[in-house]
């Protein structure tokens, strides 16, 4: 019974290496560039870019072929001098706000950055009704 | 010590179990009914991106840019011959062709020979074949997987994008967006 389990869980694991390509990675998929400094600025870029089949995941933590391509196309456009954050506007431009892992302060996310500064007010305001007036 | 606070309402006791409730409850709708993951394109109104890729097969030439613009609304589908949908959905394309609409392809990673199998197979209903090695043509235009479909209009902006492969039932609905983009 287990074993049949395992063969299953196997078959259903290698399903989705039938549904990929052939190509060999784009050419800088897997290849650092020669320039450390770009190097880094390239990595710190995809470590914050979802892959867009894998959505868990960042392109550089992703081995999917269209992660490796979007990998290969920021490596290239770093190597060509574009800025890290000119690349990420791109693809917002084309994928929108999910695309980027990157917080923003927008109209939408600002109750996100507020809620513990206000909460933290709130537990100042209770503790000092509590304690407080004496000194410590 | 202080004055003696008020005494909370008898209620107020119930309130932790309520917001517990409340999360569970939460807990329960996201994982019943997770939403939508497909990422849409935010390409839609704005220009087609400038692109040209080489011939994908022999007996048909390469697609660019400029092969999407002009006269009447077309459409673009992005593909690949590893995509086990795009395989149900050549025969609907070609229902599309024969409805008249000028349907062009662009196949993602994909190796000459696979290709050619593929169309034998199910049948070529492109009007062009561009080969787009390292997905560059699926990022431009804010597409993230095979198969996808967009309305080009005859300026050649984006008018629609259709997630997944297009099913038979879905044809009278392709014919009247690109019917729409034609206006």
């Amino acid at each position: 019974m287990i074993r049949a389990l395992c063969l299953l869980l196997a078959a259903a694991l290698a399903m989705p290496a039938l549904a990929q390509d052939k190509l060999p990675p784009a050419p800088y998929a897997y290849t650092q560039l020669a320039d450390p400094a770009q190097e880094a600025k390239a990595h710190a870029l995809m470590q914050t870019l979802r892959c867009l089949q894998c959505q868990g995941q960042s392109i550089a933590d992703s081995d999917a072929p269209i992660a490796g391509d979007m990998r290969s196309q920021v490596r290239l456009r770093i190597q060509a001098g574009e800025d890290p954050e000119a690349i990420r506007a791109w693809l917002i431009e084309r994928y929108g706000d999910y695309v980027s892992y990157k917080p923003e302060l927008t109209g939408a996310t600002w109750p996100l950055f507020a809620a513990p500064l206000v909460l933290v007010a709130l537990a100042f305001a209770l503790l000092r009704r509590r304690f407080g007036g004496k000194g410590a | 010590m202080n004055a003696p606070e008020a005494k909370p309402a008898r209620w107020a006791m119930w309130l932790p179990l309520v917001l517990f409730a409340g999360f569970v409850a939460l807990f329960l709708s996201g994982l019943l009914r997770p939403g939508e993951r497909e990422v849409r394109s935010a390409m839609i109104g704005k220009p087609l991106p400038e692109f040209d890729l080489p011939a994908a097969v022999a007996d048909r030439p390469g697609l660019a840019r400029a092969d999407m613009v002009g006269s009447k609304p077309r459409l673009l589908n992005i593909f690949a011959s590893w995509c086990v949908p795009c395989a149900a959905e050549a025969p609907v394309l070609d229902q599309l062709r024969q409805a008249g609409v000028e349907v062009h392809g662009v196949a993602i990673r994909d190796k000459r020979e696979d290709l050619d199998r593929f169309f034998a197979r199910y049948g070529n209903p492109f009007a062009r074949v561009g080969a787009d090695n390292v997905s560059a043509v699926q990022f431009a235009l804010g597409s993230s997987g095979v198969p996808e479909s967009f309305v080009i209009d005859a300026r050649g902006t984006i008018r629609y994008q259709h997630i997944g492969e297009i099913r038979p039932e879905q044809v009278p609905m392709i014919l009247a967006r690109l019917k729409e983009a034609g206006q």
